[in-house]
């Protein structure tokens, strides 16, 4: 919902101040020259709040709520999983790792984690607190179902 | 507690279930607002199609899902090979990278008072006066300078049929070879290893090597970030089967040391030193295949002192015996050979490199323990070196002197950067020396070949070299090329020496740039037109990725506004031209059934290309260009270039094939395609009772080049006492143009910033996030310092990744190339840092 209502406000912001009849056309450059180099912004917070977000649509990787500083995932341990493991989550209350972490590359589901799925980051990532560069007009799927429902004479 | 995105209290939520659920109980009407799952297949069906990724060199295949003509969804392809279900972060989040609100929808020209300037302001403007003025700049270089003053810079993201249709309109229509891809910066190192070892390109296994090998060597790779779902598969291998062993050598630790057996930090630019060290270990030690060496392979020692691919002035390029003799080669024996590479001594690589010796002994091993089967993996480390084709083919010699090579897990492996740096750039050959399949324009018999194809006249196409990617940039400084057009890539962000060599030529006021994207890129704003650029699913495409695997898509949604694709811009473009206007009167005379056509109608309504009906497409995808053409364009691309292939160990399936299966590893013969190439049994190109054929050199061996170490071109010394390497994050993409617009991407890692020693760090008075500034000879830019980052980097060196637009590293690096594949070395110069 929130994707939407933000595409609407951000296309008048940007038409005023991006992308026509000027030369600073590089929207990711926060109107520096090419030549000339900015202030470089601070390096940014890890969002820790342990508030899950919300899925662009179902396959989405779920991003990851709190820091993850110095934790250790190699050939010896695996951190992540002290928590998110299918035994650990009553005492951690922590979402368990999907079922589909459990299945080798033939789909057939395995007694432990899949070692494909070992490296948590490949797929989640925490978030900091910058602020986009540029907004996204992506939809989501409930909002694009809104609108097939309209179009077919709101039936449902 | 309010929820960060719906506003909604979990309290707000729970009552107005418990509303709807009182509601039900009671036997009242639901209405529908409160009912909060919708079931109606009608409206709650997507449309699923294949893909494949947009990003890296890997090919994963994607299923797309598209409601109401917009991709509302993407996931993993479970039925593809490469992935099998899986994505990396990115991949996952590909649903979102063609939304960025700000993508461009009308070409922008830069005027003033209504007339074009090259110092006015961005001004919409038609399609028709984007190409009027494009046609008029083109037509008045080529009359002064003929077809030496016009360019063209692609890439490896251009879909198949577009790189061949930029070629063909290059090459033959303009009869200008100063076409280059960004590929150069990327993999033209590996291409000239490929062409120099075994004389023909492209990795010889494929992707089985993963769930086969016993070993795996990643010489400079970071696979973890910049190959994640071949990493999944490593990563498989080793926890599965606990005897496999990884070895990961870098110049600085990083992600892919999370899981190795055998880490090794090693000094900038002494991977020629080690990889000479273990060919000189398996000769010593007795592990010579010697059955697969004296009949597979032959002993070269290559020119030394070659220089480093400067500007020719340059003290260096005096310096240099060979400069102009990079390639060059001699005859030589196995034993001189061994000795040559006999001073190689353990204690002279351990020194040299800064690895520990029983490091190195424990890699050597595995190379020469004739039980262990080794997959050696490497990209832009050893790619983008002023050696690279050195290293290339020292990897090559030491799975030659073993034989360990051309079967299932035997496997030296060039990984790709780009999604179709193999399908299209180097296939397709957009190199300023190459025609497809493997060609040369130097060669008179292939561009006889070429012409053939094209049904064009003898001599259309030119004998000469075209600037390479920094020539060109070179020649915009200098007014050599007057016309340039840059499609699919950023290269003012990507190109080395942006301030000495990139943003002079773009801004000389001799020059008209133009600058296809999807999104206003930092090449965008160095332009004087932009041109709106259709991206990945909004055309039907073809990519070719690093395991010789050709992945097709439909057109699944529209592109915004009037952008269109590349392919549409290139064939448009060409109606602008008469063979009057662009070929010599010589070349018409003596053919004059050309005489009065326009490059459109000798190109692409050629009776070739033109021959597939609009009937032919699918009929539930869309297909802007040949709507617009009035034929299945890119059927009859793609066919007439297949022609080169076929028969010539580069031989493709029927066009209609690939729409249908989750690609296919060329070459495909009698419909199979081919995982191990150069061995009997699984190549059905090798002649039966040879076992082996290396088929790309006319005596069917192969090549081990003796070489040796020589310096890099810049070092640090008193005044710039850091190494600078720069490099890729796992999170973006190149220069990030697609995923720096991806919000959570973006949010994930926002900033390129300067990762450290916490030593280095100290010792100048900086903490974790001090703003500095890193200077090089040629530049510099404002980033800050991270010591506790993902990259952990040795005293002396420093790593900026180049995806962040307002921090422009490639401000700060040298535009060396290797002198042999004129690909820029991104991960070496000499640099000092200083608080802000």
């Amino acid at each position: 919902m929130k994707h939407l209502r933000l595409a609407i406000l951000a296309a008048p912001i940007l038409l005023a101040s991006a992308a026509f009849a000027q030369n600073q056309v590089a929207t990711l450059r926060n109107n520096a020259p090419l030549d000339q180099e900015g202030e470089a912004t601070q390096i940014p917070g890890v969002v820790n709040t342990d508030i899950r977000q919300v899925r662009n649509y179902p396959d989405q990787p779920p991003l990851i709520p709190h820091k993850t500083d110095n934790y250790q995932v190699d050939l010896n341990s695996n951190k992540c999983l002290t928590c998110h493991s299918r035994t650990a989550v009553e005492v951690s209350q922590a979402p368990m790792i999907s079922v589909t972490h459990f299945m080798n590359r033939e789909g057939q589901t395995l007694g432990a984690v899949s070692p494909r799925r070992y490296f948590c980051n490949q797929c989640h990532v925490v978030q900091t607190n910058a602020r986009p560069l540029v907004e996204n007009e992506f939809v989501d799927v409930d909002k694009v179902i809104d609108y097939v429902k309209t179009q077919q004479g709101g039936a449902d | 507690m309010t929820g960060p995105k719906t506003g909604l209290t979990r309290r707000d939520a729970i009552k107005a279930q418990a509303a709807a659920a009182a509601a039900l109980a009671a036997g009242l009407p639901v209405p529908a607002a409160a009912q909060n799952l919708v079931t109606d297949a009608n409206v709650t069906e997507l449309k699923w199609s294949k893909a494949p990724c947009r990003f890296c060199g890997t090919g994963c295949s994607i299923m797309v899902a598209t409601k109401a003509g917009r991709v509302v969804a993407t996931h993993g392809d479970t039925q593809a090979e490469v992935n099998r279900g899986l994505n990396c972060v990115k991949g996952y989040f590909l649903s979102k990278i063609m939304y960025g609100a700000d993508r461009l929808t009308t070409p922008l020209l830069r005027k003033t008072g209504g007339e074009y300037d090259k110092n006015g302001e961005f001004t919409p403007v038609s399609w028709d006066e984007a190409f009027d003025i494009m046609a008029e700049k083109w037509k008045k270089t080529l009359a002064e300078k003929g077809p030496e003053g016009i360019g063209m810079f692609g890439s490896g993201q251009w879909t198949v049929w577009e790189g061949y249709a930029a070629s063909k309109l290059m090459k033959a229509g303009f009869r200008s070879n100063n076409i280059d891809p960004n590929a150069r910066h990327c993999m033209a190192s590996a291409v000239g290893g490929f062409m120099r070892t075994f004389g023909i390109d492209e990795p010889m296994g494929c992707y089985d090597d993963f769930e086969n090998a016993d070993a795996f060597v990643l010489w400079g790779s970071n696979m973890a970030e910049m190959h994640p779902i071949l990493w999944t598969r490593i990563t498989d291998r080793r926890f599965s089967h606990p005897h496999v062993k990884v070895a990961v050598l870098s110049t600085f630790t990083h992600r892919s040391f999370d899981l190795a057996d055998i880490p090794a930090v090693f000094t900038p630019h002494t991977d020629l030193v080690m990889l000479n060290y273990i060919a000189n270990y398996i000769i010593q030690n007795g592990a010579v295949n010697e059955d697969f060496v004296s009949k597979h392979v032959n002993f070269k020692r290559g020119n030394q002192d070659i220089g480093y691919g400067l500007r020719p002035e340059h003290p260096l390029e005096q310096m240099a015996e060979n400069a102009d003799k990079a390639g060059g080669a001699s005859e030589m024996t196995f034993e001189e050979f061994a000795e040559f590479v006999s001073e190689y001594t353990l204690e002279k690589a351990s020194e040299m490199s800064g690895v520990p010796a029983e490091t190195l002994e424990k890699i050597a091993k595995l190379y020469a323990d004739p039980g262990t089967k080794v997959m050696s993996l490497w990209t832009m480390g050893v790619n983008q070196h002023t050696r690279g084709v050195w290293v290339n083919n020292m990897i090559y010699n030491i799975h030659l002197l073993t034989g360990k090579i051309s079967t299932p897990g035997n496997s030296p492996f060039s990984l790709t950067g780009q999604p179709s740096a193999c399908g299209t750039a180097r296939e397709v050959g957009t190199f300023s020396h190459r025609l497809p399949a493997d060609m040369v324009v130097k060669n008179p018999d292939h561009r006889a070949k070429a012409e053939k194809i094209w049904k064009l006249p003898e001599g259309t196409v030119p004998g000469w070299v075209g600037s390479h990617a920094v020539k060109q940039n070179r020649d915009l400084k200098d007014g050599k090329i007057n016309c340039y057009w840059v499609q699919v890539n950023n290269n003012m962000q990507a190109a080395p020496n942006m301030m000495e060599e990139g943003l002079p030529g773009y801004r000389n006021p001799d020059n008209f740039i133009v600058v296809s994207d999807a999104y206003p890129t930092v090449t965008a704003e160095a332009a004087d037109l932009i041109l709106p650029a259709a991206m990945w699913v909004e055309k039907e495409g073809a990519y070719g990725n690093a395991e010789r695997r050709t992945q097709f898509w439909y057109q699944l949604v529209n592109a915004p506004g009037e952008s269109k694709s590349d392919l549409w811009q290139l064939a448009e473009f060409s109606k602008r031209f008469t063979t009057d206007e662009v070929w010599p009167a010589e070349l018409l005379d003596a053919n004059p059934d050309y005489k009065g056509k326009t490059l459109f109608e000798v190109l692409f309504a050629n009776g070739k290309v033109d021959q597939y009906e609009l009937t032919e497409k699918a009929r539930e995808y869309g297909n802007h260009e040949s709507e617009d053409f009035g034929f299945y364009i890119q059927k009859g691309l793609f066919e007439e270039y297949a022609e080169f292939g076929r028969g010539k160990a580069h031989d493709l399936a029927p066009f209609d094939t690939y729409h249908e299966v989750r690609g296919l590893r060329w070459p495909v013969v009698d419909g199979k395609e081919t995982q191990w190439r150069f061995k009997e049994g699984y190549d059905p190109y090798v002649k039966a009772g040879s076992d082996y054929e290396f088929y790309g050199k006319p005596d069917g061996k192969a090549v081990i080049f003796a070489l040796p170490y020589e310096p890099p071109a810049e070092s640090p010394d008193a005044e710039y006492p850091m190494w600078l390497a720069t490099g890729r994050v796992l999170e973006h993409w190149h220069s990030g143009s697609m995923t720096q617009r991806v919000p959570e991407l973006y949010q994930a890692v926002p900033d390129a910033l300067c990762y450290m020693h916490p030593d280095d760090a100290k010792a100048q008075g900086f903490r974790r996030g001090t703003e500095v500034r890193i200077i090089s000879r040629r530049g510099e830019i404002r980033t800050r310092v991270e010591t506790r980052g993902r990259n952990k980097p040795p005293k002396g060196l420093v790593f900026v990744p180049w995806f962040d637009a307002r921090r422009l590293i490639n401000k700060v690096t040298l535009d060396a190339t290797d002198p042999i594949s004129k690909q820029t070395d991104f991960k070496k110069c000499a640099v000092r840092i200083e608080a802000v």
